[in-house]
């Protein structure tokens, strides 16, 4: 008796094995072939001088090499967390915001803003980006001229004096600035980045359990106190999400820095994936940008892991 | 017996002979944009010229672009499918690629007759296709000058016709400034702008500051660059200062492209990125009242130094003998075939790099394009040939953009000069 | 989500109580402000789009004009021409094809291994699902350049494939289809077994019609990244034939001299279909985007 039941328990976890397995092939193909191979390449890559002539080991050569790298640290490590932390909390304030002007409003009103504010992720990072060029562009851009009746209208009610700074004379060089480029470019960022973030949290919101909420009301608590009583515990998890996902995009924003800038003026807008495709596809330093890109990976696991362990405390 | 072996033995000689004879060979060509060899159809036309000769082989052409025309070549060497032609200037296809030992040495196209033909014209052509050991990587087909141009009318309205020689098309630094001064004062903002967006048509920038006051690009070896001797060190704080002044502009966030669109369409009075090719392209989009006049480089002794520009085919090493065989045949045809020689120069606004050759353009409706031959004594050195020019090129914008953000030059220069320097392997 | 949305509304209509009235007043004109500004921004958010479109069809000479022309009265079909010489069609092809397989392969891979790691104790799973969490947060555009000769070995470089199998390997999804499988009752999948239902026929039949919502937020989600994954195409891609319509707009903005009235022709072919789709089906996209994220 008891022979048979470990022996049918046996066939039974084989049995669950090899359905396992089965399910499992499809996905770890693609995984393994397409994601943990190259990963691994590019980690054995990264310690050999590995250029379009030559491949010789030079162990931890290249980290050594970014470190003392000086555009690598001032400005490309300095400019993507710049990003990042610019990015990561005006997406989550501003899309929380919007969801909460929003989410009250009628059916059609709500899903009309929504709609609005998820128009530049449909209609693609490259098409949005190119139109902005074209708005700030220093000759014919529409920013430009804004700006300059601007200036014009304030000098006229008086606000400010005839020699103003050249940002209001419509000749400011948005893209051409150190001063602005980048700060252009998180603005782009953003305009592409808070869809998601509303349409996340108009449903948490939403989702917000009421009858709290009206016991917090009869009680006499201000509005402010039931947003951050009540409301702000029941959408955490969805604000760690965004969070996670913002910090993961806004590290690798990458079209926005090669159609607009190029990573100037003056590595202004340099950043790190930028730079390693600089490095790697211009200069074909490919063992050099994979140990960048190394960097790069470590510097996003230790946020996301900070994210989350931000996340279990929390809800511990 | 015997004779049936004989038979068999000839048939086996002879039957490879046919088979490659008949058999049907594709081939790839990746042009740059060289005057209209950017356009399908002329270039569909050459190929199907081509193919009355050769009707076995087949041409697949791939248009790039210089902004991402090299990295497609990179990725494509990486991924070994690199076409069999490539259409560029020396810059490219000896220092860079053939330099990495991914170009076939095509000195059998440099038959004795051609080296002679073009050693009339220029013998720098002939030392700018061939790498320092003596390989071919590049076989030339035209050559031009880099000039600048400026819209004569705004230069007439602004009382500054008088600081330029019509006939000779060269002024001098003083009067560049002076020129600069008048446009400013009859209200011509941007008079001219120092774009340095990126490294289109940097041979704009380079000639601009480099006659200024007569400095060199690099050594007379091609071994160093050499930017920051005293009299580039001069120019660039000269450009510096007249962009302080306010009579000139400097613009970080464009390219050459643009920069010659915003002289098409009036912004700017004067191009810094001009030649034969480009008074073509641009002749539909100039706008109404705009007098173009292709004009030298300012310099400080009134004889400019121009930057040339060769154009030829390489044939990139893929281990394809056939292939390699078809793509010679394919650019003896278009360089060298009696026919077809002089269309393939018009075909790129350019001039033939084959003395014999002429005047190309005589009697075409592209008969202006011969005013450029105005430019062609004062070629100066083909330094593009020297070592880490993929390197230097970035340098170079990044060296503008620094210095007109208000960097001390001389500092500046001297990064740009070990940066570039150091890549020189 | 409709329901809850209307539920929340009811409590707005009823009559302030007592004591309230105050907080009532400031909050309606912080929500009079609220919504003021709201359309401001709304506008900021729809200008890229209407400037692309009324570009597209603006005379070169309002393309180049220092005075912005805010609508063109005086329309050409200019731009589109000299786009249509270029195979722009092919480009919209090329990205909604890589696009769709993408997103079929994902699906169909990503519930199956989703499922597996949900509900069949395997040896190994812990790892393999480890490995799946870690590789989630690794910023997929440093693999690119041993994935390029990986494809080019494959043979795939300059192929829709090689931007679409990587897109198929990215984890997410797999996560993603575990978390909704996790909430199969076991019951259920006990109960078909002692039916005598095979494990193709569980899955097929119970399994998958319990995940489709989120089958669905999957199919969304790959098809956006897809759509968007500029930098993967950008290696991966460089024959004119195979070009997606972002390379397609990205070359048409490199060419020698900057057409603005061109580009934004390219960028409205680009967009406008899918931004059609997008209204078309707001509903499952915003159901897919919040389940994809509740989930995940």
């Amino acid at each position: 008796m008891q022979k048979t039941t470990s022996l049918s328990m046996k066939a039974e976890r084989r049995r669950e094995n090899i359905a396992g397995y089965i399910f499992m092939a499809p996905s770890l193909l693609f995984f393994i072939g397409f994601v943990i191979f190259p990963m691994g390449m590019c980690l054995f890559n990264s310690f050999f001088n590995y250029t379009m002539t030559e491949f010789t080991f030079i162990g931890l050569g290249n980290y050594v090499r970014a470190f003392q790298d000086s555009i690598f640290v001032q400005k490309a490590l300095v400019n993507t967390i710049i990003i990042v932390l610019v990015s990561v909390p005006v997406v989550c304030f501003f899309s929380l915001w919007v969801a909460s002007v929003i989410y009250k409003m009628r059916d059609f009103g709500t899903s009309f803003y929504r709609c609005i504010f998820y128009l530049p992720v449909v209609t693609g990072s490259v098409a949005v980006t190119v139109v902005w060029k074209w708005i700030f562009n220093n000759y014919t851009g529409v920013l430009n001229y804004l700006m300059k009746n601007l200036g014009l209208f304030l000098q006229n009610i008086g606000l400010v004096e005839k020699t103003m700074g050249t940002v209001l004379s419509g000749n400011w060089n948005w893209l051409g600035s150190p001063q602005t480029a980048l700060g252009c470019i998180i603005m782009i960022l953003l305009t592409t980045s808070v869809g998601q973030p509303i349409v996340l949290y108009v449903s948490a919101l939403s989702n917000v359990d009421h009858s709290l909420i009206e016991a917090a009301e009869v009680d006499g608590a201000t509005n402010l106190q039931v947003f951050w009583k009540i409301k702000w515990p029941q959408i955490m998890s969805t604000t760690l999400y965004i969070l996670v996902i913002t910090t993961i995009n806004s590290f690798q924003c990458f079209a926005l820095i090669q159609l607009l800038t190029s990573g100037g003026p003056v590595n202004s807008t340099q950043t790190i994936m930028y730079y390693i495709y600089y490095n790697a596809f211009k200069l074909q330093e490919y063992g050099y940008g994979s140990a960048m890109g190394i960097v790069l990976a470590i510097i996003i696991a230790l946020f996301s892991a900070l994210q989350f362990k931000l996340a279990k405390s929390d809800n511990g | 017996m015997k004779k049936l072996f004989a038979l068999l033995l000839c048939l086996m000689m002879v039957l490879p002979m046919v088979a490659v004879a008949e058999e049907n060979v594709a081939i790839t060509l990746w042009t740059y944009p060289i005057g209209n060899w950017t356009n399908a159809e002329t270039v569909d036309a050459i190929i199907a010229e081509f193919n009355k000769v050769h009707p076995n082989i087949s041409v697949s052409v791939q248009y790039l672009d210089y902004t991402s025309g090299d990295d497609q070549v990179t990725t494509a060497i990486e991924a070994g499918t690199t076409p069999d032609i490539i259409m560029e200037g020396p810059e490219r296809l000896v220092t860079n690629w053939g330099a990495a030992g991914k170009m076939l040495d095509i000195s059998d196209l440099w038959t004795e007759e051609a080296l002679a033909d073009i050693s009339a014209t220029s013998e720098a052509v002939v030392a700018a296709c061939k790498s320092p050991d003596g390989k071919f990587y590049e076989y030339p087909l035209c050559m031009t000058t880099h000039c600048m141009v400026i819209d004569r009318a705004a230069f007439e309205a602004a009382g500054a016709l008088q600081y330029i020689n019509e006939e000779t098309r060269t002024w001098t630094t003083e009067g560049f400034v002076n020129a600069l001064r008048a446009l400013a004062g009859a209200g011509y903002f941007p008079t001219g702008i120092v774009y340095c967006g990126g490294q289109g048509g940097d041979q704009g920038t380079r000639a601009l500051v480099n006659n200024l006051y007569s400095g060199k690009f690099t050594n007379a070896e091609h071994t160093a660059y050499t930017a920051d001797s005293e009299e580039n060190i001069k120019a660039l704080q000269l450009l510096a200062d007249l962009v302080n002044e306010g009579v000139l502009a400097a613009d970080p966030s464009i390219v050459a492209g643009d920069e010659i669109a915003l002289f098409c369409n009036g912004t700017a009075k004067m191009s810094f990125c001009w030649n034969a090719s480009a008074a073509v392209s641009n002749k539909a989009s100039l706008a109404e009242g705009i007098d173009p006049l292709p004009m030298a480089f300012p310099s400080d002794d009134g004889v400019p130094e121009l930057c040339g520009g060769i154009w030829g085919f390489g044939i990139f090493d893929n281990g394809d003998e056939a292939r390699a065989n078809a793509a010679k045949e394919f650019i003896r045809f278009v360089c060298d075939d009696a026919a077809q020689g002089s269309k393939s120069v018009y075909a790129t606004g350019f001039f033939p790099v084959r003395a014999s050759l002429g005047d190309v353009y005589a009697g075409t409706e592209k008969a202006e394009n011969a005013e450029f031959a105005v430019f062609m004594p004062y070629l100066g050195d083909y330094y593009n040939v020297t070592g880490g020019w993929a390197v230097q090129r970035t340098e170079w914008w990044n060296l503008l953009q620094r210095v007109f953000a208000g960097g001390d030059v001389a500092t500046e220069v001297a990064t740009y000069v070990t940066n570039a320097n150091a890549s020189i392997k | 989500m409709e329901n809850t949305i209307k539920a929340t509304n009811l409590p707005k209509m009823k009559k302030p109580q007592k004591g309230q009235e105050h907080t009532v007043q400031t909050s309606r004109t912080y929500y009079i402000v609220a919504v003021i500004v709201l359309v401001l921004i709304a506008i900021l958010f729809t200008f890229p789009l209407y400037w692309i479109i009324t570009g597209s069809f603006k005379t070169p000479q309002a393309v180049n004009a220092r005075v912005p022309v805010w609508f063109p009265l005086e329309t050409t079909s200019l731009h589109y021409q000299k786009l249509f010489e270029r195979p722009a069609f092919m480009w919209l092809f090329n990205t909604v094809f890589i696009c769709a397989a993408a997103m079929i392969l994902t699906c169909i891979t990503a519930s199956m291994g989703g499922y597996a790691l949900a509900k069949k104790r395997f040896a190994g799973r812990a790892v393999i699902f480890s490995l799946f969490v870690c590789a989630m947060a690794l910023p997929k555009q440093v693999i690119l350049i041993p994935l390029l000769k990986e494809m080019a070995f494959l043979n795939l470089h300059n192929t829709l494939w090689a931007v679409i199998l990587p897109t198929v390997g990215w984890p997410f999804g797999v996560f993603l289809m575990k978390q909704f499988s996790e909430n199969i009752p076991n019951e259920l999948l006990e109960a078909a077994r002692i039916d005598g239902a095979g494990e193709a026929r569980t899955f097929l039949n119970i399994v998958f019609p319990m995940i489709k919502p989120g089958v669905g937020a999957l199919a969304i989600f790959t098809f956006i990244t897809a759509w968007n994954d500029y930098f993967l195409q950008l290696i991966m891609l460089n024959d004119t034939k195979v070009l997606t319509i972002s390379l397609g707009i990205a070359k048409l903005q490199s060419e020698l001299s900057t057409d603005y009235g061109l580009i934004m022709a390219g960028a409205a072919l680009g967009s406008i279909p899918i931004i059609i789709i997008f209204l078309l089906f707001q509903k499952f996209f915003t159901r897919g985007i919040t389940m994809g994220a509740v989930k995940g």
